[in-house]
């Protein structure tokens, strides 16, 4: 498991072992990887959370089109292996937590212990809030730094 | 009232049972619930559904038939399973002072009516 932050480290530990799933990834609403666990390649990394993020876009436009509120989560149930979507709010901003796992655990669980992550996550987060710089001069060399630590190479 | 609403009804009404909910062995959810406050449906759902299905899994490899009821007790009371057709298990959640003799033979009766 690699994560930027280390407060993420813990909440994201005891939800892998509990909840049994194969893989999660961390990011914000932009598609930005907080956290990684169980992914090889940084390039499935940065695909997953590009379409992670856009889908839970799509998905938040589409009920506000509705009228409702937000969507909970989205659950992909497949015959050997599911995806669940969810965006929470945390005091750095809004993240998405994607989630993939296979026949061993229950989406039951996979919700249960992810809600339990969430408020892990929501009482760790430092309140400082971290700079705000959308897109830094040195952004190529700060990507090519984050996905070295969440990769460690 | 639904069947599945009747089902627990039934095993709500016996002594000592402080809830009762129908859920879906393999996702871990609640189809139908009937609990008094605070108690997690949402996670009595999907850590019995766990237990069931790891208990199925269990006995299958031990080369015996599934569990037709499963009787979990702790300091505080038991938490009692009985898996029907369709996927479904009907759960309660019961006190110490539980009739739990009752409780069984109404959750094996409920749920061979449940289609």
């Amino acid at each position: 498991m690699r994560a930027l932050e280390p407060w993420v480290v813990a909440p994201l530990q005891t939800f892998i072992t509990e909840s049994s799933a194969r893989l999660i990834l961390l990011m914000t609403t932009s598609g930005q990887v907080v956290a990684q666990h169980g992914f090889a390649r940084s390039v499935e990394v940065m695909t997953a959370a590009a379409l992670g993020a856009a889908i839970v876009a799509s998905t938040e436009e589409l009920a506000r089109i509705m009228g409702g509120s937000r969507f909970a989560a989205l659950v992909h149930g497949g015959a050997q292996q599911s995806c669940m979507l969810a965006a929470f709010g945390t005091p750095r901003g809004r993240w998405i937590g994607l989630v993939v796992f296979g026949t061993e655990t229950s989406v039951g669980l996979v919700q249960l212990f992810f809600d339990q992550m969430v408020e892990q996550l929501v009482s760790a987060a430092p309140r400082e809030q971290a700079p705000a710089t959308p897109l830094p001069n040195d952004f190529e060399r700060e990507l090519d730094t984050s996905l070295k630590e969440l990769f460690g190479r | 009232m639904s069947e599945a609403q009747a089902a627990l009804q039934r095993v709500t009404q016996v002594p000592g049972i402080r809830g009762s909910l129908l859920i879906s062995a393999s996702d871990g959810l609640v189809v139908a619930e009937r609990l008094m406050d605070g108690i997690d449906g949402r996670a009595v759902a999907a850590l019995a559904a766990s237990l069931v299905q790891r208990l199925d899994r269990a006995t299958n490899h031990a080369g015996m038939r599934a569990p037709t009821f499963v009787h979990l007790r702790g300091d505080k009371g038991s938490v009692l399973a009985a898996p029907g057709r369709s996927d479904l298990v009907l759960v309660a959640v019961a006190g110490v002072d539980a009739n739990l003799g009752m409780a069984r033979v109404q959750m094996l009766d409920a749920v061979g009516r449940l289609v």
